[in-house]
């Protein structure tokens, strides 16, 4: 418990630093599964460390002690957390939760107009075209999604590129890109350590869109040209001040596109999995101390009331002689045995 | 590309093929200046897909509502029907203004640029033929 409920918040920085550039060097498709499934656990292991810290504080308090039937005292000898950490825990415990589910309504709602939007555009195409010069094009999640495209970017792009455009928007579609969207959003509002995950995520969503529009098309230049000239177009119609330093997603992608497709690392994967695997392990080797200190302490109230029975419960006249050790046994199991001692 | 392959598979994935064409055929019409006949559709279409195929797709759309024709010689020339498209950009405009935020479920082709961003790609883009966009080719030729 002293060390193992720290390791999944270690782990947990250890792969907000070194998973994004990693990923974006992988195969994007291998890429985007393995960080999802690594800001699914240690999303999990981070609100389950905070949430046994912040229980050996809130187990302390003598109200809640007395309703579990545990002996303050002997959880705070045995207790290695601080109070102060257990009280910060809880806090940041409750502020997480609290934004995990303002986020988890707002993506719920977007998702759900998205969907409407899907089902009344006109048509019942795949692809919708909006009449408008400005160069736009965009994947709407839905059952089915619908790809959206301005008249003024089809016009900007040759035929193989206007191929590529929509392959790129159909894989954002068919492979249910919005769902990984949402895991990495919502795993990000719950701990804000995974907020590098959530923007590699999505970085590496366009790349396996654009790896897929170039197995579709059958040519990587023309992808890239595609994605690169899609982007010089929207930038000529709209520069949007407040973006002028962002981080250079477009040239990024294009440059992976113009070379070879990426190499299958296994390695790097192996080790994201042996530390999400070590997440896993010290919580629960955590989580069983905590239980078993609990444990413990119920059996230290017992211990009391063996050995003074009249000071401990003062009340009870029914009590029957002695409840000792034997009966206390099943107390924790049994809560018409354990209500006694009161 | 390779236009016998790709017409392969389209017929082996069936319905969704379908839909792909579609989009295709709707992408090209609404590339193109005026209206276009089957054949020339055709023309701009990447790939090598059989003259049938092309119609039969053109009457779907124009079932659909998507699409407008008008007698040309012995066939049809068709063009998109611009009021549908506008009653979809009417739909759109408060989906995209709708801040960031309400666009992090859409899944955009490209990201706005930076003025680095611009001078790097057209770096890029230079190095592959004639990539820059003041130099546009004929849609649908390599």
């Amino acid at each position: 418990m002293l060390i193992s409920v720290y390791i999944p918040f270690f782990v947990t920085a250890a792969l907000a630093v070194l998973a994004p550039p990693v990923a974006r060097r992988l195969p994007p498709r291998p890429a985007a599964l393995a960080l999802a499934c690594a800001a699914l656990v240690t999303a999990a292991g981070w609100a389950g460390s905070l949430a046994l810290l912040a229980f050996t504080g809130v187990a302390q308090i003598p109200e809640i002690a007395e309703e579990g039937r545990w002996s303050v005292s002997a959880l705070r000898s045995h207790d290695p957390v601080y109070a102060v950490v257990a009280a910060v825990s809880t806090l940041v415990l409750v502020v997480c939760v609290a934004s995990l589910g303002v986020a988890a309504v707002r993506q719920g709602r977007h998702l759900l107009r998205a969907r409407r939007e899907c089902a009344e555009l006109p048509g019942h195409t795949e692809l919708a075209v909006l009449d408008d010069d400005v160069p736009l094009a965009f994947a709407l999640p839905g059952a089915p999604g619908r790809i959206v495209v301005s008249r003024g970017m089809l016009r900007r792009l040759s035929g193989t590129e206007r191929e590529a455009l929509l392959a790129h928007e159909r894989a954002h579609l068919r492979r249910r890109h919005h769902v990984f969207q949402s895991v990495w959003r919502l795993t990000a509002a719950l701990n804000p350590l995974l907020r590098p995950v959530a923007v590699a995520g999505n970085f590496v969503l366009e790349r396996w869109a654009d790896e897929e529009a170039a197995e579709r098309v059958g040519d990587r230049t023309v992808v890239a040209r595609a994605v690169g000239r899609a982007a010089l177009a929207s930038a000529d119609a709209s520069r949007p001040a407040a973006l002028a330093a962002t981080g250079g997603v477009v040239p990024e992608r294009v440059r992976a596109l113009l070379a070879p497709p990426p190499a299958r690392r296994s390695l790097p994967l192996l080790a994201g999995g042996l530390l999400l695997a070590l997440c896993c392990a010290s919580l629960a080797n955590a989580a069983s101390d905590s239980d078993r200190m609990l444990d413990s302490a119920q059996w230290a109230l017992c211990g009391t009331h063996a050995d003074t029975p009249a000071a401990a419960a003062p009340t009870v006249h029914d009590d029957p002689p002695g409840p000792g050790p034997d009966g206390c046994r099943a107390a924790p199991d049994r809560p018409e045995h354990g209500e006694r001692h009161f | 590309m390779t236009g016998q392959g790709e017409e392969e598979a389209h017929e082996a994935s069936g319905r969704r093929a379908r839909g792909q064409l579609e989009s295709d055929v709707l992408a090209a019409l609404w590339a193109a200046d005026g209206p276009r006949t089957a054949r020339e559709v055709r023309e701009q279409l990447p790939g090598d897909l059989a003259y049938t195929t092309v119609l039969t797709i053109l009457s779907r759309l124009h079932d659909k509502g998507m699409l407008v024709r008008h007698r040309e010689g012995r066939g049809y020339a068709y063009e998109p029907a611009r009021d549908e498209a506008s009653h979809t950009a009417q739909r759109m405009h408060s989906l995209l203004t709708g801040g960031s935020d309400r666009q992090a479920v859409l899944a955009r082709f490209v990201s706005e640029l930076s003025e680095q961003d611009e001078h790097l790609l057209h770096q890029l883009l230079s190095g592959h033929d004639d990539a820059l966009p003041e130099s546009r080719r004929p849609p649908g030729r390599r």
